[in-house]
């Protein structure tokens, strides 16, 4: 536990410019460890969705600074040059839908990730099936997206997000649309997932049913952050 | 690496399918009108090279006998045989009508040919069916496109003629089949007056004391011959000796003749390049606008097809996929729209152009640079699409 998953200290960001300008964050400091599994909560309009993206290296931050695994990757400009190839292969994202390509099988869905990373088909489909089975669905690996159920979905979408063995990954409210014992089992599979591949996960959720399951809590309103320890009720 | 585009299009096959047998038709009009100009080329072609002539020899300052009216006396291939490199000279009639035949309406061009002795020039090369004309009236060789059978009787003008032969692509410039009758016939069918107009004409002479004069016997009867008789032809068909220098015999038959004869560069120069100019230039325009009109379609069927993909499309750029991989995706879908729209385009450009009144041509080159087009045009029209594709922001897969 050296060297955090993620380091964030006085981040900001600024949506447009003079009378117009909008502060989204003013300012975040935030330590996740790898293994853990922290919420993010917040009103709407606290600035959650902004700091999702600027820790996804989707938007660019005005100020501050941010390391992903001990490097620097923003420190007042990016320090990354390939943007695209940073998301592919250190960052994990769970979508609040499981928006997976429905075009493509299981297997596919989740053997892209390695695939777009360079690997070779044959690599990138066993570690989607090692992970497939891993999050026991391993049957449903040569159905298509649409025969899936929303919970089967959301734990394909999760190996997915594990493909590029990524230390960190962003959940933008991944049990929304579940109920509440599935969304625990979600959160128990995030949880099981973070030991297991030693990686970080940021919950982002306002979600009442999985917030006592997180132990650190991250609570965020008029973009600036606050830490309390969570109750981290067993599941 | 996965091949998105495949998996795409096999995901909904289905709508790909008939999207693509949709712009199939309209590639399929496309080419059929191509088809059409190439038809009209050809049978400019077929009628020059069919005619077995080397000279066409008209009335003088005319474009005849095919592209203007022409009229000369009969016996001016007598003048011309004599010419040195003449082996066969031709006498030759034509006249488009309008024939009644089993209750509809059929244009044809009536040719008057010699039939003295097979394969004069004007005479058609070969029969697919029956024989030679070898009565000197009232009977009729007739192309297929005609729709006539051997032993069939047809009503031209004051005449019945019997078909006695069936020949193939012997069709006029505007494609109109041709029926053969012999000379005689043809002079009487284009330049003969009806019984009434000639008893008119008998009387009139008859009132004229210049034709009538006392004293002068046989005068009104040879004048009054005289309007009963067509001794006018529309071209002489000159066959030239093997090695003779057509432009050569050409200028001889023009300084000594006053007559105009075409060489067959200079036919060709006429039925192609003046007869269907502005044909081509109206098909021409038809071809330009269907191209930019399937153009507009994929542009606009690929373009709804990638906004139907925000989403996805956003997920993918999100998780890492290079613009190249994302545009390569579109690129490859428009392309395999234009392959399925060209293959059905061919296909229903060969079945139905047969049922043309005309003569519908698809040359495999015209195929190959249709392909072409079709390829250039569902890249470009891709081009759009992309980059709509490319500026889907990845924050759009990301809520809030």
């Amino acid at each position: 536990m050296d060297t955090p998953a993620i380091k964030l200290t006085g981040l900001k960001k600024r949506y447009g410019t003079g009378d117009a300008a909008v502060d989204a964050l003013k300012g975040v400091d935030m330590t996740i460890w790898p293994g853990e599994v922290v919420g993010l909560v917040g009103p709407s309009g606290s600035g959650k969705s902004t700091l999702l993206k600027c820790l996804g290296a989707v938007i660019e931050p005005t100020a501050g600074h941010m390391e992903l695994a001990g490097e620097v990757i923003y420190d007042g400009v990016w320090k990354i040059s390939d943007l695209r190839a940073l998301r592919r292969d250190r960052i994990g994202f769970v979508f609040q839908a499981p928006y997976l390509i429905p075009f493509l099988d299981v297997t596919d869905n989740v053997a892209l990730l390695p695939m777009l990373a360079g690997r070779d088909n044959a690599a990138a489909r066993k570690r989607a099936l090692d992970l497939l089975t891993a999050l026991d669905v391993r049957h449903r690996a040569g159905a298509q997206v649409s025969q899936l159920s929303g919970g089967e979905q959301q734990r394909v979408a999760i190996a997915r997000s594990l493909a590029n063995h990524a230390p960190v990954i962003l959940a933008d409210e991944p049990t929304a649309p579940l109920d509440s014992e599935r969304a625990l089992a979600v959160v128990r599979i995030l949880n099981d997932m973070a030991q297991q591949y030693n990686t970080a996960i940021i919950v982002v959720t306002h979600d009442e049913k999985i917030i006592p399951t997180f132990k650190r809590i991250y609570h965020i309103r008029d973009g600036k952050t606050h830490e309390e320890a969570g109750e981290g009720r067993p599941i | 690496m996965i091949n998105l585009a495949s998996r795409d299009v096999l995901h909904g096959w289905g709508k790909f399918l008939f999207t693509g047998i949709g712009l199939g038709l309209l590639i399929g009009a496309t080419l059929t009108m191509a088809g059409v100009f190439r038809g009209m080329v050809d049978d400019g072609q077929v009628l020059i090279d069919n005619s077995g002539a080397d000279l066409w020899v008209v009335q003088q300052g005319t474009l005849g006998p095919y592209a203007e009216p022409s009229s000369i006396r009969d016996d001016v291939w007598r003048g011309i045989v004599g010419i040195q490199g003449v082996a066969e000279t031709g006498n030759a009639a034509y006249l488009t009508i309008q024939m009644q035949q089993a209750g509809k309406d059929t244009r044809v061009m009536i040719v008057g040919i010699e039939v003295d002795r097979p394969n004069r020039p004007g005479a058609p090369p070969y029969l697919t069916s029956g024989r030679p004309i070898l009565q000197g009236h009232y009977e009729a060789i007739a192309d297929e496109k005609a729709g006539l059978r051997l032993g069939e009787r047809v009503r031209i003008r004051r005449h019945d003629y019997t078909v006695v032969g069936l020949t193939r692509r012997m069709v006029s410039s505007s494609g109109d089949p041709m029926i053969f009758v012999s000379l005689k016939d043809a002079q009487e069918i284009q330049f003969l007056k009806d019984n009434d107009a000639l008893v008119n004409e008998r009387a009139r002479t008859a009132t004229n004391p210049a034709f009538n004069r006392p004293g002068v016997p046989g005068l009104l009867e040879a004048a009054q011959a005289s309007a009963t008789q067509a001794r006018n032809v529309n071209a002489v068909l000159v066959r030239l000796a093997p090695g003779t220098d057509a432009d050569v015999v050409a200028g001889d038959i023009r300084r000594w003749n006053r007559l105009t004869a075409y060489t067959k560069a200079q036919m060709e120069d006429i039925l192609v390049a003046k007869l269907i100019a502005t044909s081509a230039k109206q098909i021409g325009m038809f071809l330009a606008i269907l191209a930019v009109v399937t153009a507009a379609i994929v542009a606009f069927i690929i373009y709804t097809m990638t906004l139907a993909k925000v989403r996805e499309i956003a997920v993918l750029k999100l998780i890492g996929a290079k613009n190249r991989t994302i545009a390569a995706m579109i690129l490859q879908q428009a392309m395999a729209l234009g392959v399925i729209g060209f293959l059905v385009g061919r296909m229903a450009a060969g079945l139905w152009g047969p049922a043309f009144p005309k003569y519908v041509l698809l040359l495999p080159q015209d195929a190959i640079g249709g392909f072409a087009i079709v390829l250039t045009i569902c890249a470009l029209a891709s081009s759009v699409a992309i980059r709509a594709a490319l500026a889907i922001d990845p924050a759009e897969a990301i809520g809030g």
